[in-house]
């Protein structure tokens, strides 16, 4: 499981965690998250900004 | 072999290096040089506003050295380099004694703090934040528990006003609006997330201005047009962002409100192009994130062969005031309509809609902020 960091406002995703909140299930990996979901700081959607590979 | 002459961007912001990766993501070999007058430490200038409710200080919030940037981009990076003008004829770029021959230049160089010039002996306690070193030296002089005085309670002093409560500061905001961020929420919004600094502690000075600014025992002391006087420790200038556009115009590059361009970033010099917060494109002087995300990955394509407008969708701004989230999407200046509200204390949802019932912007707050997402996809794009 990897987790992506928000270039623009540091919001990690975690796989592990999903993002239950937007529906997205725990374990969910990034390639497989919603080509519309947005970072749920600052707005910056998924293909509009560079997740950082972080671990 | 001769090298290759370089694409030059000028500025490591958010603007110069999210172009410079999204470059990369189209051409792994051409030449890349950035210019910045900075250390071209990497940040997001957005979190400046955040750092004591994410407890980080001016390093917490850098997120990569220059050195790192320049290997994981393969760029050249030129730090503490100011440009002193373009020779938009011979192609070159002005460094002092030096120069630099570009194909393409991207002006990348953001935007200027606006700086009141206000009577009295006080100055040196007013500190504008515009990027990350300012921020350094803001929080060096910062005492813990000290007040601070906020002019303007546009978008940047109520972001700022709620972080340093956060951080446990006394907090004065002092604007001359009657309401915060006047020119992007409605009325009620505004009073919501204005109702909730307050609750945080957050006193507000709201039609007036300061008038003079004294030095006193525990720093300064500001004396407002409304008869009223306050101590503070320090002063954030928060009263506005202005394009940089001085040495563009010097090169005879048409300005407006910012550097001029087109959908495809091109400015009326051939081979210059301009994005993010120094730019006015297709008449949209926007200095938020999303516009310049969007503008760094059209303008990456043209850059590499790939001539591409940049296509503004929803552009709704997100408003870190953690103790009332907000999210607003401005209507369109000369859409005809009204704003229709529903309100549950400082939860806000304000729809503005034309006579038609179409959504032309969206202003939430609280639990409403949550809709953000869907309300974006109802609000009709900039670009459609």
């Amino acid at each position: 499981m990897k987790k992506w960091q928000c270039v623009v406002c540091g919001l990690v995703y975690d796989e592990a965690e999903g993002w239950p909140e937007d529906g997205i299930e725990p374990g969910t990996a990034w390639d497989d998250v919603p080509e519309d979901w947005v970072c749920p700081d600052c707005g910056v959607g998924k293909e509009d900004f560079e997740m950082i590979e972080i671990g | 072999m001769t090298e290759q002459t370089p694409i030059v961007i000028v500025g490591t912001g958010l603007a110069g290096y999210s172009l410079a990766r999204e470059i990369r993501k189209q051409d792994k070999d051409v030449r890349i040089v950035m210019v910045t007058a900075d250390d071209g430490v990497s940040y997001s200038k957005p979190m400046l506003s955040t750092g004591f409710s994410k407890g980080k200080d001016a390093d917490g919030l850098a997120q990569a050295a220059t050195a790192a940037m320049a290997e994981q981009l393969d760029l050249e990076l030129r730090t503490f380099t100011t440009v002193t003008g373009i020779d938009t004829n011979g192609h070159r770029l002005l460094l002092g004694d030096g120069s630099l021959t570009y194909s393409k230049l991207v002006l990348a160089w953001g935007a200027d703090v606006i700086r009141l010039t206000i009577p009295g002996d006080g100055q040196e306690r007013v500190f504008p934040i515009n990027d990350l070193e300012d921020y350094r030296v803001f929080r060096k002089a910062l005492k813990p528990g000290g007040r601070v005085a906020i002019m303007g309670a546009g978008l940047i002093g109520c972001e700022f006003a709620n972080d340093l409560r956060n951080g446990g500061y006394e907090v004065d905001v002092i604007a001359p609006s009657d309401a915060v961020m006047p020119s992007l929420l409605p009325p009620v919004a505004a009073n919501a997330v204005q109702q909730e600094l307050e609750a945080l502690g957050v006193r507000f000075y709201l039609e007036t201005v300061v008038e003079r600014l004294e030095p006193a025992e525990a720093g300064v002391k500001l004396f407002l047009a409304n008869g009223e006087s306050l101590p503070a420790d320090i002063v954030i200038s928060a009263v506005g962002l202005r394009p940089r556009t001085q040495l563009a115009r010097a090169a005879g590059i048409e300005v407006g409100r910012g550097v001029t361009v087109n959908r495809l970033l091109e400015t009326s010099a051939k081979d210059v192009y301009a994005l993010g917060d120094c730019a006015e494109v297709d008449g949209h002087v926007l200095l938020y994130v999303l516009p310049l995300m969007a503008c760094a990955r059209a303008l990456a394509k043209t850059l590499t062969g790939e001539p591409t407008e940049v296509t503004y969708g929803t552009m709704p701004v997100m408003i870190k005031t953690p103790c009332c989230p907000a999210a607003v999407c401005p209507p369109p200046s000369d859409a005809q309509g009204s704003w229709e509200t529903e309100q549950d204390g400082t939860h806000v949802k304000s729809l503005f809609k034309n006579p038609e019932g179409d959504v032309l912007g969206f202003a939430v707050t609280g639990r409403f902020a949550l809709e953000k997402q869907a309300l974006s996809k109802v609000v009709p794009p900039i670009h459609s």
